[in-house]
């Protein structure tokens, strides 16, 4: 096979392209230049793209650099600041995957006669050509390192043209992989922020420059001052960080942002548990079949959050999640990964918080 | 990739060296050689190559040996001609205004802006269509306080040679106080740069443009024009730029520049009879592709530059470098990723359309065989590429 495989500079890709090298396929390396600002948190750097590039001498393979700076700004940037700016709280890595990795750099590869695109994801593929059942996008084999839940947007036109060859290893084997192959990413740590993000400015000093920030009036559920926070544009439903406690000692949680108004609510631990989400029908996604209304799932509501049961209800609207037990709140804007109920480690949808 | 054929139309990056600069390189080598600033025999014996090399670069731009100074190459050149002079007007008490055509390459404008972080009072002098510098707008911001005026000899991504007898005049005429800088890193393969950089006071060139090796240039700076050193030391190069010379480098520009000056009539009209040959059968056998210099513009012998819809030139470039085929896409950055071009932009041209060009450079070792390559593979992958697309 033809793989174009996308390569961030980091250990992952790096083991990722040299399985399908070891493999015997005809693997080209791209790295894409995303974020065309400044950043100090490292990725898309000019040390990664460096980093990549060697990577792929050693491995023999050619390597080239994508410029995707723009279509970046105007699909993933762009969106994010107009997200905070409603007071949403978005996932720019999944629109990232979503817009750039598995739409223009998918189609970018058909169009240049690659077969397959690979990248360096902790996740699975299984089905699809040799049992002609559909495919199914499964949890990588190291639990703590699974991005499925970043790729739960797949369906089976994009699952059928990708391979995530680390998937199927830990994260201490694909370390091992590379430190014998004398890989010089072998040691790299793993990305942790946003990229386009750097970690002195923060998500604040991103967001000062391009939107305005308002300062708003916290308070509790009765409507009494409970102090102020200088954002409310950067304040998250569920979030617990700078809220203080109240009168009875107990930790205290943002349950409801109003940007319009300027108003945050916060209450107690209890007060931020919902039965409930809605996923808001224009942006469910399904792997393959939509669940039948009523049916069991399995929800996870962040890149490393706990998965919990849960029964979906199809309507106009989208899909309320219910789940067994109630959970604390998730954001508008952030996104929740449907998996299987008989093999929860399957996803088989997702959609984004309304 | 390893056994591949490979056609290489990148000239306008670099050259492959040729032999005989190889071979008189090796021989700087072959004896013991001193430090050109000491006083024994070995010392003695690279001064000598040193000075005959710096006779030869000389004799080739038309200039007396005292004017060259050597350089690391084209980029140190432009910074030392732009920097070099402006710290020596600000030295002098008098402004540091700079005058710098748009398409300038990137050594040329990161210098001036790094001079304007300074403070140095620079602006931008803006083409035509065709790439061509607006001579009406240079006489417009010229004026009796300007210190430098930059224009290149000819562009590097379109080829474009730039009218600088005019540029010239003008200067003398509106601005007798500055000095013109000429970048003729790209001109020297195939230009005669006595002739094409008469009157100009401040001259880069590169050796690894015209078959020499990379690591050396040279600037030509003329009786009168004051240059403050960027880089300090011993002194060396007449106290305009300290460090060791490179002897077997300088050997190498001289011998570059002298093979390239010696056939280069006729060099030109063979490689320029090769591109044309490219460029009609490109544009008949790709539907769309257009050159991007309209034809009556005077180009270099060995650049053509095409935009060819519906393809994106970083796709293009994967697939011709999977055949062998080596062009450009225009300038990278840092990372080696593709930037918009300055030079399209400042030309008007569309991004729609900059995003499809591509610049073949044809060199000196280019042959009917490398060209008859070309036309098999370049418009099969672009077919290939508009189909799938």
């Amino acid at each position: 096979m033809r793989v174009l495989v996308a390569m961030s500079g980091g250990v992952d890709s790096s083991v990722a392209a040299a399985l399908l090298v070891e493999q015997g396929h005809d693997v080209v390396g791209a790295t894409l230049k995303l974020w065309g600002g400044e950043s100090d948190s490292g990725c898309c750097s000019v040390a990664d793209v460096e980093d990549a590039r060697r990577v792929a001498q050693q491995l023999g393979m050619e390597h080239h650099v994508f410029n995707l700076t723009d279509e970046f700004e105007r699909h993933v940037v762009a969106p994010y600041v107009g997200e905070h700016a409603r007071g949403r709280t978005p996932n720019p890595c999944i629109e990232c995957n979503r817009s750039m990795k598995f739409d223009r750099l998918l189609q970018r590869a058909d169009r240049m006669g690659f077969d397959r695109l690979a990248t360096g994801h902790h996740a699975r593929v299984t089905g699809g050509d040799e049992d002609g059942r559909p495919m199914r996008l499964r949890r990588g084999a190291d639990a703590a390192k699974d991005q499925s839940y970043v790729l739960s947007m797949l369906d089976q036109h994009a699952l059928a043209r990708v391979v995530f060859p680390v998937g199927e290893m830990t994260k201490d084997e694909v370390r091992a992989r590379a430190q014998r192959l004398c890989l010089r990413t072998a040691s790299k740590p793993d990305s942790q922020d946003v990229c386009f993000i750097g970690r002195a400015q923060g998500r604040e000093g991103f967001l000062t420059g391009r939107i305005a920030l308002h300062p708003a009036e916290v308070v509790d559920a009765d409507g009494l001052p409970a102090g102020s926070v200088d954002a409310v544009e950067l304040v998250t439903v569920g979030q617990r960080r700078g809220m203080g406690h109240g009168t009875d000692g107990a930790r205290r949680y943002v349950t409801h942002v109003d940007v319009g108004t300027r108003r945050v609510v916060v209450g107690s631990a209890a007060d931020v548990l919902r039965p409930s989400v809605l996923l808001a029908a224009p942006t469910l996604t399904w792997v393959d079949a939509p669940l039948s209304s009523g049916a069991r799932a399995v929800a996870q509501v962040s890149a490393h959050g706990r998965a919990v049961p849960c029964t979906v209800e199809l309507g106009r609207d989208g899909a309320v999640v219910r789940f067994d037990d109630p959970q604390r709140a998730v954001a508008p804007g952030q996104t929740v990964a449907l998996y299987d109920d008989r093999e929860p480690d399957a996803v088989v949808g997702a959609g984004i918080v309304g | 990739m390893v056994g591949m054929t490979t056609t290489y139309l990148d000239h306008a990056a670099t050259t492959p060296l040729r032999p005989e600069v190889a071979a008189a390189m090796a021989e700087v080598h072959s004896a013991p050689l001193g430090n050109p600033t000491g006083s024994h025999p070995p010392a003695q014996r690279a001064r000598r190559m040193l000075e005959e090399a710096r006779d030869e670069v000389a004799a080739v731009l038309g200039r007396d040996p005292g004017e060259i100074v050597f350089t690391s190459g084209g980029t140190e050149a432009a910074n030392l001609a732009v920097l070099g002079t402006l710290e020596a007007a600000v030295h002098d008490g008098r402004d540091a205004v700079v005058l710098a055509s748009a398409v300038e390459h990137p050594a040329v404008l990161e210098s001036c802006r790094a001079a304007a972080r300074d403070g140095a009072d620079v602006r931008e002098l803006p083409v035509d269509h065709a790439g061509v510098l607006d001579l009406d707008a240079l006489a417009r911001a010229l004026s009796p306080r300007c210190t430098l005026v930059a224009v290149m000899a000819a562009n590097n991504e379109t080829g474009v040679v730039q009218p600088l007898a005019a540029v010239v005049d003008a200067v003398r005429r509106r601005a007798p106080e500055a000095s013109v800088f000429s970048d003729a890193v790209q001109a020297a393969a195939f230009c005669d740069l006595a002739e094409l950089t008469a009157g100009v006071d401040l001259v880069g060139v590169t050796a690894h443009k015209v078959g020499g090796p990379v690591g050396i240039g040279a600037l030509a700076a003329a009786p009168g024009v004051v240059l403050e050193a960027r880089q300090f030391g011993g002194g060396q190069e007449r106290e305009r730029r300290s460090g060791t010379q490179d002897v077997a480098g300088a050997v190498g520009l001289a011998t570059a520049l002298r093979l390239a000056a010696a056939d280069r009539a006729a060099t030109a009209s063979r490689v320029a009879a090769l591109r044309d040959r490219l460029a009609d059968c490109l544009v008949a056998a790709v539907p769309g592709a257009h050159r991007t210099v309209p034809p009556d513009v005077e180009v270099l012998a060995g650049h053509l530059h095409v935009c060819l819809p519906g393809v994106e030139r970083e796709e293009l470039l994967v697939g011709l470098a999977a055949q062998g085929v080596c062009v450009s896409g225009g300038s990278s950055c840092a990372s080696g990723a593709l930037e918009p071009s300055h030079v399209l932009s400042a030309m008007g041209v569309p991004a729609e359309v900059a995003v499809g060009a591509v610049r073949f450079t044809l060199g000196h070792d280019t042959s009917d065989a490398d060209v008859d390559r070309a036309l098999t593979i370049v418009p099969e992958v672009v077919a290939t590429l508009r189909r799938s697309a």
